[in-house]
């Protein structure tokens, strides 16, 4: 399903590059660059890395993710020292405190049950870097770092390594092994139901990683697309359509960026409960 | 799996400049996973571990709290039962006590009563007794003066008898009379 969406999403990318021309500005807005960019006031170029062949040059992305982080240990460091003077949460702190608990006791909790306590700390990390990257996306000049596969492919793999680990952990490794192939399946199907769950484990992060990439892609192209259908049609009366159209997007985008933080955090808490309580 | 990725993008990644939407850059992913890491420790460390401790204490505060409420108003309630039970003992007892004493009080008023009135016959008897004695006394000195007072008078009345002629005679035949016995 997300191999489909991700090739609906190229079509639409090739279509609208057609149509504006050939020049690929929507591209360009979505994805990584070498400055960031304040147009129409200019841009600011970043600093080129190299280590052992491998390119590490400060881009866009990068100066993003790491403000996304600061803000966030910043933010949440705030919250942990409202802690220290009163058990009775105040402003800020009352509005994460509420995050903090739906996701321990809505997310984490029901889905993987006894010993939940252990992934709470990873879950919510990835919970509010996600979130505050998405949001951080939705601001002008910004750009979306959960819109760039590499990102959010490093967010899945993370959650693919705590689930392995989780469930090794738990099972041992021979006896996670075992317990990927569910009870009472008949022994000549032993090898091929192997294999299909041990593809299955990694569809799971894979699935995890084309979703956040492409639900945070989709919203960003839909609004320039609406965006560029002004200078498209060549015309002043389509403007107020376009506008309306791309706030329209911009505010279900709003949604989307809370709902794909929960469901990325939801979805990687339901692998780790599979793999800590195989018995279900 | 990262393999699995790269050989999809790669289909995609014809296009543009410096890869396509569906390329994995290594650089990106390298300081992603840089700071994702070190963004678990930290936040792990310094953030969730006090929030959820906090939180945790908080909850252990309220739920004890509530249970400690719980049974501060049941024991209040026993309290004011043994209270209630106490104050109607009490109340019985004072009653009885009232009871006893007016009782008590009643039996010495009565033998009060008898004492003083026993008190007062016999002041009375004692004086009755008393008036006769006196009155015995003052016949006994009435009479021995009467008795005096007439011989007084028969005295005065015979001396002056005796002079006349008649009582001579009668005095003669008297002292005759005494001759003849």
């Amino acid at each position: 399903m997300d191999l489909q969406n991700s090739e609906t999403l190229k079509d639409t990318l090739s279509q609208t590059a057609e149509h504006s021309g050939g020049d690929n500005w929507i591209m360009h807005h979505i994805m990584d660059g070498n400055y960031l960019d304040f147009t129409p006031f200019g841009k600011i170029y970043l600093p080129h890395l190299e280590i052992f062949g491998l390119d590490i040059s400060i881009t866009r992305h990068v100066v993003f993710l790491w403000i996304s982080a600061a803000l966030l240990i910043f933010l949440m460091m705030k919250v942990s020292k409202a802690y220290k003077n009163s058990l009775v949460p105040k402003g800020v702190s009352n509005f994460f405190e509420v995050l903090i608990v739906f996701v321990r006791d809505e997310i984490a909790k029901p889905t993987i049950g006894k010993g939940y306590e252990k992934f709470v700390p990873y879950l919510l990390t990835a919970f509010f870097f996600i979130l505050l990257s998405n949001f951080l996306g939705l601001i002008p000049f910004s750009a979306t770092i959960t819109s760039n596969i590499s990102v959010t492919v490093v967010l899945a793999v993370s959650s693919f390594l705590v689930t392995q680990a989780g469930g090794i952990k738990k099972n041992g490794v021979f006896g996670y092994f075992k317990g990927l192939i569910p009870h009472g399946v008949p022994v000549f199907l032993l090898p091929i139901m192997f294999v299909v769950e041990l593809l299955g484990l990694f569809t799971k992060p894979f699935a995890l990683a084309i979703r956040l990439f492409a639900n945070m892609t989709a919203g960003h192209i839909v609004i320039y697309a609406l965006i560029s259908l002004i200078f498209v049609m060549k015309s002043y009366f389509i403007a107020p359509v376009s506008i309306g159209m791309a706030l329209f997007i911009y505010l279900l985008e709003v949604l989307v960026a809370l709902l794909q933080a929960y469901i990325f955090t939801m979805l990687s808490s339901l692998f780790i409960g599979m793999a800590v309580h195989q018995d279900h | 799996m990262l393999a699995n990725i790269l050989a999809f993008s790669s289909m995609y990644s014809s296009e543009g400049g410096g890869g396509g939407l569906l390329s994995v850059d290594g650089g990106l992913a390298f300081w992603t996973v840089l700071t994702f890491l070190a963004l678990v420790f930290i936040l792990k460390k310094f953030a969730w571990k006090p929030i959820l401790t906090a939180l945790d204490e908080r909850e252990k505060n309220i739920k004890d709290s509530l249970e400690l409420a719980e049974k501060s108003k049941e024991e209040s309630k026993k309290l004011l039962e043994e209270n209630k039970t106490n104050l109607l003992k009490a109340e019985e007892e004072s009653r009885k006590i009232i009871n006893e004493a007016r009782s008590f009080a009643e039996t010495m008023k009565n033998q009060i009563i008898e004492d003083s009135k026993s008190q007062a016959q016999k002041i009375i008897a004692s004086a009755s007794a008393e008036i006769e004695r006196k009155k015995e006394e003052a016949f006994g000195e009435l009479k021995n003066q009467v008795a005096e007072i007439s011989l007084q008078i028969a005295e005065k009345v015979i001396k002056q008898n005796l002079n006349t002629s008649l009582n001579s005679e009668v005095i003669d035949k008297y002292i005759n009379e005494l001759q003849k016995n």
